[in-house]
């Protein structure tokens, strides 16, 4: 990446805002900019699976007459991002990173889009991800991996892994994920950017592909804390074609951001920080909760003792709710059709078999069998309970404190090939995020350094009450003020 | 736990998915370790617990008036069919 074009790229979202509003520079020049960076380098890196460039330029031009008349829409106002391929997006294709999905063309924009859309953002394209959203390495894509830009033979971290991917290599200056149990956080913690897993509810997901209802939510990635804030402010709020989304208002997330680190409690789960994660990313956390007591934040322990029954409550929920909303990929009314000489029986068989991957059969199946008769009570009911317990813990941990701080992994990113063999133990590297999603609380994860000796980013993960996302922004604000900002990482050559 | 290539048969024609033999040993293999190892969730003491069934805690889902609106046209639903006839999606027979 050079010259002036290469250097508009390494600013954040919120600079960039400030330099379109006083027309230093255009979104027609950073579009382009955004455009051969992608070209560039997306062969090597794999984040998109589809550059939308025509629609960009469009939209980049329709914002830049805006700028000149002074009528910009608002912080995203000619700002290119890019979106995970599970957003439904009008007349362009959807795929959820899956054959069963490919050359389906949307009728209707999802609510983020058209949100995205009306604040004047600049959609790049869709990005790569696990097929429905299943994995943690972006391994699991029907169509290609994705890598990591600061390694290319490890893994970016899944399912969002072509967003976190895209905003670390600079190819978007923002980009949106969803995260059903560490979605967002681990691929950003991999990649080294900044992801938001929303309280539920707070998010539309009207026009998101499901995956698991019961723990889908959506959150942006980006650069900065306060990128994450500004592009969350325009997606969240109550969406009355969506049963789930909360009518809570809105908060003022940039109001709070400054507000530093003094006066907080910050729980730590000593748990968390125990045996089976990497001591390089203890280390990390360590010192990110050393650099919280020094800027005047309380530190107490906490305990979340119904942690390690997490994984297993989340791999029969999640599997059970994906076998059912799947069910709908049969071959009558979207995507594949195939068998159908054989009748209707043979043609769900052979369109399945056809369409689905490794890892969404092995969801199908468990959820299949948990939910099957007899096993109902043992498995999904049994479960829910758990999650109540889970819930629980949070609740009692908030009474002590404003955030909770541990790891998103207990590792830095791995390689790719390193773990598909093993489905439990790709499962079981997601023991930190996942209680989020069951708990329903809301979930951000910070750059907090490099590792000492894999020089690789470690995400630190703040968790929040309910709808708390301010105080989320506040906290990781605080760090990153004092930390800065990693490094971009190498350069990606053609 | 172990289950049998018949249950793994069973689940699979329950999900309507056809699965190749090797598709059948291997996912025989990986769901027994799966839930061997979601076991442990009964040394829990869940007596009591209500289950959690509503992710929006304590918050009644608010109801929209019942009232009439624009929805897709039938052409925009049907658009990505396989197949159609009219404003229907077609199937293959199922009533011989």
């Amino acid at each position: 990446m050079s010259g002036s074009a290469g250097s508009l790229l390494h600013l954040s979202l919120l600079e960039l805002s400030e330099a379109l509003a006083a027309r230093h520079v255009s979104s027609h020049e950073v579009t382009e900019a955004a455009l051969s960076r992608i070209a560039e380098t997306d062969g090597r890196l794999g984040a998109f699976l589809k550059v939308t460039a025509e629609r960009a330029r469009a939209q980049a031009a329709a914002a830049d007459e805006r700028a000149a008349r002074g009528r910009r829409l608002g912080p995203l106002d000619g700002v290119p991002l890019a979106l995970k391929d599970l957003f439904l997006t009008r007349g362009i294709e959807t795929t959820a990173g899956s054959r069963i999905l490919e050359g389906f063309i949307p009728p209707y924009d999802a609510t983020v889009v058209e949100r995205l859309d009306a604040a004047g953002a600049v959609l790049l394209g869709k990005l790569n991800m696990d097929e429905f959203a299943m994995g943690s390495s972006t391994e699991n894509s029907a169509f290609k991996p994705c890598r990591n830009p600061w390694d290319l033979s490890r893994t970016p971290g899944g399912s969002s892994g072509g967003s976190a991917a895209a905003v670390a290599a600079r190819q978007a200056f923002g980009a949106f994920g969803t995260d059903t149990g560490g979605s967002i956080r681990e691929p950003a913690a991999f990649c080294g950017v900044v992801g938001l897993k929303p309280t539920y509810g707070r998010v539309s997901r009207y026009g998101v592909v499901a995956f698991a209802s019961s723990l889908d939510q959506v959150g942006p990635l980006a650069r900065t804390v306060g990128d994450a804030a500004a592009l969350l402010q325009i997606t969240a709020g109550r969406d009355d074609r969506d049963m789930t989304s909360s009518p809570r208002p809105v908060e003022d997330y940039g109001a709070a951001l400054e507000a530093g680190a003094a006066g907080l409690t910050v729980g730590v789960a000593r748990e968390w920080l125990a045996a089976g994660v990497d001591p390089g990313v203890a280390q990390r956390v360590e010192e990110a909760l050393a650099t919280y007591a020094r800027l005047g934040a309380r530190i107490v322990d906490v305990a979340l003792p119904h942690t390690r029954y997490g994984i297993a409550a989340y791999y029969l929920i999640a599997p059970a709710e994906a076998s059912s909303n799947l069910a709908r990929y049969d071959g009558v009314r979207f995507g594949l059709r195939a068998g159908a000489e054989g009748g209707l029986r043979a043609m769900y068989g052979e369109t399945r078999r056809r369409g689905f991957g490794l890892e969404p059969k092995r969801r199908i199946m468990l959820g299949t069998y948990a939910l099957s008769a007899g096993y109902y009570d043992a498995y999904y009911l049994r479960a829910q309970k758990v999650r109540t317990l889970l819930r629980r813990d949070f609740d009692r941990a908030f009474e002590r404190c404003d955030v909770i701080a541990g790891p998103v992994s207990p590792t830095v990113a791995f390689r790719l090939g390193e773990r598909v063999d093993d489905p439990l133990q790709m499962y079981l590297a997601d023991v930190f995020t996942v209680t989020c999603n069951l708990a329903a609380l809301p979930g951000l994860s910070l750059p907090c350094g490099l590792h000492p000796t894999e020089k690789l980013p470690v995400g630190l993960q703040l968790i929040g009450r309910p709808f708390d996302e301010a105080t989320l922004f506040r906290a990781a604000r605080a760090l990153e003020r004092e930390l800065g900002p990693l490094p971009a990482p190498p350069e990606i050559s053609a | 736990m172990s289950l049998s290539v018949e249950e793994v048969r069973r689940i699979a024609r329950l999900a309507r998915l056809e699965l190749s033999p090797e598709e059948e040993r291997l996912f025989q293999g990986q769901l027994s370790a799966i839930l061997d190892y979601v076991e442990q969730m009964k040394e829990l003491d869940v007596s009591g617990v209500e289950p959690m069934t509503h992710a929006l805690a304590g918050e009644a889902p608010p109801l929209r008036e019942d009232l009439a609106r624009p929805g897709l046209a039938p052409d925009e639903a049907l658009a990505n069919a396989p197949a159609r006839e009219g404003t229907c999606f077609k199937v293959p027979r199922i009533i011989e």
